[in-house]
């Protein structure tokens, strides 16, 4: 039934190849764990992936509750946090989730760079992959305001601050991110969250999709 | 015509690509060493690890629930802003004299610009044909420095932060403090004091400072009340003597502190904000 099924799709949309560059390749031997313990450092780059999804899909069911707005936003996450069924293990994973994210993502960094497999012919992909850290701190920037605690204010402010000494463009920079050259609220909290669910994941979105195809067309760096 | 796995379509999918071209992978004996099948042997092994890791990862979770404040009070002058802690190595730069005041771009654009950049185009700077990290000293000497740099610049910031005294401004430690408006003074402070000093006595961002965590006694309030202190003005309160001796009953009797309301829960006095109170009295 399901062959049936398959054959009928691959029939009309030839599908095989794309599974096939997806899932059919070989691992090989210096990078797999099971041969060789130390591989262990090329797991990092998964479990970034891996955790990437967690963010994605607890992420997801947050905004069920999240109501981006200064008078019910903190409400809202302290509801999510102490009435809502596991909504503290939601919550929980997309918090500790950020600092795993960043943890293994700069372990996946070092590994790439004290490897040197950032050297022709892998340049781009090193450059997309930094850039991929940068998108991952801004998700982390942006992430922190959305619960309206003082924490998240103060934080903010200082951050925009960061943002406003920068020459010449600070005061637009800081305009842009918080809505007004000044004050940091109501608008703040729907840009920042309009960043951190919409911009800055597919940004996100993009750069891994290239990152990943990058991988498949290069093949991982060979044994040092 | 020819159907099924294997159909080819030219840019035009009318046209058939008659071509032979190869899609078909090298089969994996010619690779060399072990290599083994992506798919399905080795994800198979991949989602041991990935379980084993999620295993982890809930156990943090249940064990740690992630914090959360007091709902975000701009007027709160006391609070000490502390970033997440994977931005405590920027926020740690600033603190260096050649990095802040006058020559704070150094520490906001400047170093962190020089270093994300030359991390970004590391590619492009270390271009020798070497990988192994003996080939390239310089740039695996560059990069232990950054990285020795970013955890110890973390390091220094964590240890110099007061946990215990964050623990306060967790939402579970949120005092509702609320004053007495029964009281007999209570009119007197909504008419004298409140527009600065705040409606339930906790102060007001660059108007007046809370009250709450103020020790002085009754005699004290009163002679403030009628000739100021600091930046305070004498004569904010102006009607007679008894309605001056309720007001500072009422400002001593309701603080989280006092005897004799029993809201307190003592941490009210260590708070940060309390120092700069004491100060502005001895000064």
């Amino acid at each position: 039934m399901l062959q049936k099924l398959y054959d009928w799709v691959d029939e009309r949309l030839d599908i095989t190849p794309i599974w096939r560059d997806i899932a059919d390749h070989e691992v090989p031997e210096h990078v797999n764990p099971a041969h060789h313990f130390s591989a262990f450092v090329y797991c990092f780059g998964g479990l970034t992936f891996f955790v990437t999804v967690i963010q994605v899909l607890s992420g997801m069911f947050l905004t069920m509750y999240y109501v981006p707005d200064i008078e019910n936003a903190f409400a809202s996450v302290e509801y999510l946090q102490s009435q809502v069924a596991h909504g503290q293990i939601v919550r929980g994973m997309h918090h500790w989730g950020a600092s795993v994210v960043i943890v293994m993502i700069f372990l996946h960094t070092l590994r790439v760079f004290f490897q040197g497999a950032y050297k022709k012919p892998r340049e781009l992909n090193w450059v997309v992959g930094v850039l991929l850290f940068f998108v991952m701190f801004g998700l982390g920037f942006t992430g922190y305001l959305l619960p309206w605690d003082n924490k998240a204010f103060f934080a903010t402010q200082v951050g925009l601050e960061i943002a406003e000494s920068v020459p010449v463009i600070g005061t637009d920079i800081k305009t842009l991110l918080a809505g007004d050259p000044e004050i940091v609220g109501a608008q703040t909290l729907t840009r920042f969250f309009a960043i951190h669910v919409f911009f800055l994941p597919a940004a996100l979105f993009g750069l891994m999709a290239a990152h990943f195809i990058m991988i498949r067309r290069q093949g991982i760096s060979g044994p040092l | 015509m020819h159907k099924g796995k294997g159909m080819k379509f030219v840019g035009d999918s009318r046209i058939q690509d008659k071509g032979q071209r190869n899609t078909i992978p090298k089969d994996y004996s010619e690779y060399p060493g072990r290599t083994e099948a992506f798919w399905p042997n080795f994800l198979l092994k991949e989602w041991l690890v990935g379980a084993v890791f999620l295993i982890g990862f809930l156990c943090l979770v249940a064990v740690a629930p992630s914090p959360l404040e007091q709902q975000a009070d701009p007027n709160n002058s006391a609070y000490i802003p502390l970033p997440d802690w994977y931005f405590l190595f920027l926020y740690e730069l600033l603190k260096f004299e050649f990095a802040s005041a006058d020559y704070v771009v150094i520490g906001t654009v400047g170093i962190p610009g020089l270093a994300f950049g030359a991390l970004l185009l590391a590619p492009f700077l270390d271009r020798g044909p070497g990988r192994r990290p003996s080939q390239r000293p310089i740039a695996n000497g560059m990069m232990l420095m950054g990285v020795i740099a970013t955890v110890w610049l973390t390091y220094v910031s964590v240890t110099a932060v007061d946990w215990e005294q964050r623990e306060q401004y967790s939402i579970a430690n949120a005092t509702e403090h609320e004053v007495d408006t029964e009281h007999p003074g209570y009119e007197a402070y909504s008419n004298n004091c409140m527009s600065c000093h705040g409606e339930n006595m906790g102060g007001n961002a660059g108007m007046g400072p809370s009250l709450l965590e103020s020790q002085m006694n009754v005699d004290a309030v009163k002679d403030i009340a009628r000739n100021g202190i600091g930046d305070m003005p004498a004569n904010q309160f102006e009607g007679s003597d008894e309605e001056l001796e309720n007001l500072a009953n009422f400002i001593v009797d309701n603080r989280p502190s006092s005897d004799g309301e029993g809201e307190g829960n003592g941490e009210g006095s260590s708070e940060g904000s309390s120092e700069g109170e004491n100060s502005d009295s001895e000064s």
